[in-house]
């Protein structure tokens, strides 16, 4: 296929939040999480990998720095349980990993980098129902993108960022990318 | 009906020339003949060669003829170049009476694609315990002189010895298919490197040597004469090739998938490629082209062993071993021999017409092509490749290795007795 | 296109290891109260079983009943193929049912191969004739793996029938394509001639080889192979090929022992060594079903298979 001449030219990535931002944002969350759980003593913190494992992972440590609480983190993958398997060819699973106290009576709250269709929270509910009872679930995200195609909604957010179908969002961590960010693109 | 066949090549030697047939005899070969009251055929310059005979073909009729007919059986002989064809006992009944060989014969002879010469087996059921009644089956109609328990092997050396000796009365041969039964318990393919890998239980070139050194020393010690089947490896063409030094009446064949295919092609586990003997290494393929280009080995002969769809279309442990051969053998043995320079054509017409027939003590077959002769004839297309497809084969069976192979020469004409059997390669 | 594990030569190094790793993930399911997934939900995977084999049989099915396939067990005895009925017939017959994966145990090598010719669907080889195994090869390597952190660059002994193994064959091929040193230890009978062009070592002395192993996986001996003459008498093989007590001592410390059962204790194991601390033989039944969850998983549980070769 040959590109139209009116086609939009590919635009360098624009940035959304800094790397400061991003850990003003994440220091935010910890405070609201404390706030919104009343101290968070039965919370369990659990990222959906690869880049929610890692927020939780930091979510976690803000908490212990302003609280000296030390919160249950893990991970949580949804592989097995995305609705969408059967459109591609089977991916690597991520790794699973629930503290030791369970998950059981427990407020857990799952952690994200984008929250967008729902799709993958929905699977992350389903894992979740087979691994224990939590007391309740909320939901943590560092970016709502919109766009939702399931009654799903966060319950902290780091930040809105209202989007075009066209537009990739980009979560950028030092763990994995080298530096912190959050990046929009428009997809050709 | 008297025959003109003109432009052709006797032996692929020489200048065309004309040769007309007369009475189911060669009348007259030269350049420029008169039509006179003779049908003309044009030979397009094709090689003639006296029509091919084969020593070793399985017809199935009587007791398969879900797989094969004499009918269709020489029908595919005959597309293939074949004026004659042994058919093996091992038929059911088994071809070891002489009710039996006569009624084979009988449906050669009505069916008039081929001679038919049936091959009588040597021991009863070919349960190799009793001698069957050899003289009777050579005293009959079908003029029996091979006599063979092909399938299986006459492994009871005191027995072995005593069919070797008897036949000589009537001039017959013992044909040995070489295959010591203790050796080869629920053997699968070519004992080697590749069945290590496929798990499939081998068949040891030893088993066939150990029998074909036994049967040389047998023929050599009582004065006989023997004609090994299907040799397949290369340390059974030193064992003949040293038995014919020694000037015992030691005959062989190969045939053409042994000149060609090898035992990786198991590993496909397609039962299209189970044989017996089977499939050798590409050491074992060269020795056998070498061994037929010197005349170790006499003979081609196709070993024809057309199975029903259900006994192919199996697991490999469950599949009945065999191939077809009869369409294919010559294109075979033209890609292998002539083509690479290995043999002429009067080569050819030595090793799979002249000397089969001769081995056989077929009559009136493998004659030269001089006038006089009976008028069996082949008539080879050299430069007229084509590619084999399983499904429009004569044969009533589908079990070729070589479909979708293709094949340098074609078979443009065979006459039996100046009667065409096929010209413009399709059935006359 | 269709895709299979017929062979462990059908998987590269990648493929391999994407087994495993899966498997450490599916193996977590075991502790969890609710130890099913969704993910083959609506897929049919049938258990065409030529050979009674109940413990690999009952393996292949707990693994696609932990990932919610429904799973038939299609046994050859009682059933139309003793009557006769084709191996093409009967995979027709399945693949008209529905099946999304047929995982097949035939006596005859290769038969998967066929069968694989013949259906649209995926093909799991669970053993066939003395041809592979290759779930019992992955399933090792991943026992292997949980004991001694590592494949690659282990020094495996495999002792006894080897002529007759599907699981030498299989762990041969993979042990080697994982990076394993390999040594194969039997009477020469029970060696198949060709086996020097296999990727493993060849030794006919056990006590050679044993202190420097760092996993000694001991393969059943049939003694009806006494009877064909491989051997003199089970005390003989015993003596010379038997993972006995003493031998079992000159085992370094970390080493440990596999067999992939069902055993014959006291002629080619000692029932000491089989219960003892080395021994895996319990948890290579565990991981079993592990493994054979990440091979279901990464044959159905896409819209193509991430691993396996095509007929």
């Amino acid at each position: 296929m040959t590109a139209a001449p009116d086609d939009p030219v590919q635009t360098p990535p624009k940035t959304v939040l800094s790397g400061a931002d991003v850990a003003r944002v994440v220091d935010r969350m910890a405070h609201e999480l404390l706030e919104k759980t009343a101290g968070a003593s039965d919370v369990v913190l659990l990222g959906i990998p690869t880049r929610g494992a890692t927020l939780a992972r930091r979510l976690a440590d803000r908490v212990r720095a302003f609280e000296g609480l030390v919160v249950p983190t893990g991970c949580l993958d949804t592989t097995l349980y995305r609705d969408d398997l059967r459109l591609k060819r089977p991916r690597p699973l991520e790794q699973t990993q629930i503290p030791p106290e369970g998950v059981d009576g427990a407020l857990v709250v799952l952690v994200d980098d984008v929250l967008f269709s729902g799709r993958t929270v929905r699977a992350a509910l389903d894992a979740l129902a087979d691994l224990g009872r939590p007391r309740a679930v909320q939901l943590a995200v560092l970016v709502d993108r919109g766009h939702r195609e399931l009654p799903i909604r966060a319950d902290y957010v780091g930040k809105n960022i209202p989007t075009s179908l066209r537009e990739s969002v980009h979560v950028l961590l030092i763990e994995h990318d080298g530096r912190d960010g959050v990046e929009l693109e428009v997809r050709r | 009906m008297n025959y003109l066949v003109r432009d052709v090549r006797p032996y692929g030697e020489g200048e065309p020339v004309d040769v007309r047939l007369v009475d189911g005899a060669i009348a007259e070969i030269g350049t420029g003949l008169s039509d006179g009251d003779s049908r003309v055929y044009a030979g397009g310059g094709a090689v003639l060669l006296p029509g091919l005979v084969d020593l070793h073909t399985h017809l199935r009729e009587p007791g398969r003829e879900d797989a094969e007919t004499v009918e269709t059986g020489t029908l595919a002989a005959a597309l293939g170049g074949f004026t004659a064809v042994h058919a093996m006992a091992n038929t059911d009944p088994v071809a070891d009476t002489a009710g039996v060989v006569e009624q084979v014969w009988r449906l050669g002879q009505e069916a008039g694609h081929c001679d038919v010469a049936p091959v009588g087996a040597v021991t009863v059921g070919l349960r190799g315990e009793q001698m069957a009644e050899l003289g009777t089956m050579a005293d009959s109609a079908a003029r029996v002189r091979v006599f063979s328990d092909d399938g299986t092997c006459v492994s009871d050396a005191s027995l072995m010895r005593r069919a070797l000796e008897y036949v000589k009365a009537f001039d017959g041969v013992i044909a040995q298919h070489a295959q010591e039964p203790r050796l080869t318990v629920g053997a699968q393919m070519n004992e080697g490197v590749v069945s290590s890998r496929l798990g499939l239980t081998g068949w040891p070139a030893v088993a066939e040597e150990a029998v074909i050194a036994r049967d040389c020393l047998l023929a050599a010690h009582v004065g006989s004469r023997l004609h090994v089947c299907h040799v397949s490896t290369a340390g059974s063409v030193e064992l003949i090739r040293w038995a014919k030094s020694k000037g015992w009446d030691v005959t062989a064949e190969v045939t053409p998938h042994h000149l060609v295919l090898t035992d990786d092609l198991a590993a496909s586990y397609d039962p299209v490629f189970k044989v017996n003997p089977p499939l050798r290494t590409a050491a074992d393929v060269a020795a056998l082209r070498a061994g037929l280009a010197d005349g170790t080995i006499d003979c081609v002969a196709t070993d024809n062993a057309p199975h029903a769809l259900e006994d192919k279309e199996a697991e490999w442990g469950a599949a009945l071993p065999g191939m077809t051969g009869l369409e294919t053998a010559l294109g075979i043995v033209a890609e292998t021999m002539v083509l690479p320079g290995r043999l002429t054509w009067r080569q050819v017409a030595e090793r799979l017409s002249s000397t089969p027939a001769r081995i056989g003590r077929l009559e009136g077959h493998g004659r030269p092509l001089a006038v006089g002769e009976p008028a069996n004839l082949c008539l080879v297309d050299e430069a007229a490749p084509w590619t084999v497809d399983a499904a429009t084969m004569a044969t009533r069976s589908r079990n070729t290795p070589f479909a979708g192979r293709s094949l340098p020469v074609g078979v443009r004409a065979t006459f039996l007795r100046g009667t065409p059997t096929v010209l413009d390669g399709a059935p006359a | 296109m269709s895709r299979h594990l017929l062979s462990a030569a059908d998987l590269t190094r990648e493929d391999a290891l994407l087994v495993l790793d899966t498997a450490e993930e599916m193996a977590l399911v075991e502790e969890r109260t609710v130890k099913k997934l969704p993910t083959l939900r609506g897929r049919t995977v049938v258990n065409l079983f030529f050979e009674d084999s109940t413990r690999t049989r009952t393996s292949f099915e707990l693994a696609a009943k932990r990932l919610s396939a429904d799973v038939i067990n299609f046994s050859a005895k009682g059933s139309s193929v003793s009557k006769g009925e084709t191996l093409k017939d009967t995979a027709l017959t399945l693949e008209a049912m529905g099946a999304d994966a047929i995982v097949i145990r035939h006596a005859w090598s290769g038969a998967p191969v066929n069968l694989a010719r013949w259906v649209h669907g995926s093909v799991v080889n669970a053993g066939d004739g003395t041809h592979e195994h290759p779930t019992q090869a992955l399933l090792d390597a991943f026992t292997m793996r949980r004991r001694l952190g590592r494949v690659e660059g282990l020094k495996v002994t495999i002792v006894g029938d080897v002529l007759h193994s599907r699981v030498a064959r299989s762990n041969v091929l993979l042990l080697s394509t994982l990076g394993a040193d390999v040594t194969l230890v039997a009477p020469p009978t029970l060696l198949p001639v060709g086996v020097e062009s296999w990727p493993a070592q060849v030794s006919y002395d056990l006590d050679a080889v044993l202190a420097k192993s760092d996993v000694v996986m001991m393969l059943r001996v049939q003694r009806e192979r006494m009877g064909a003459a491989y051997f003199p008498s089970q005390r003989e093989y015993a003596r010379r090929y038997g993972l006995d007590v003493r031998r079992a001592s000159a085992l370094h410390d970390d080493a440990v022992v596999m067999h992939p059962g069902p055993m014959v204790r006291g002629m080619e194991i000692a029932p000491e060594v089989a219960d003892g601390v080395r021994s895996t033989i319990v948890e290579q039944v565990r991981n079993g079903v592990s493994v054979r969850m990440a091979v279901l998983y990464l044959l159905l549980g896409g819209a193509s298979p991430a691993i396996g070769g095509d007929a």
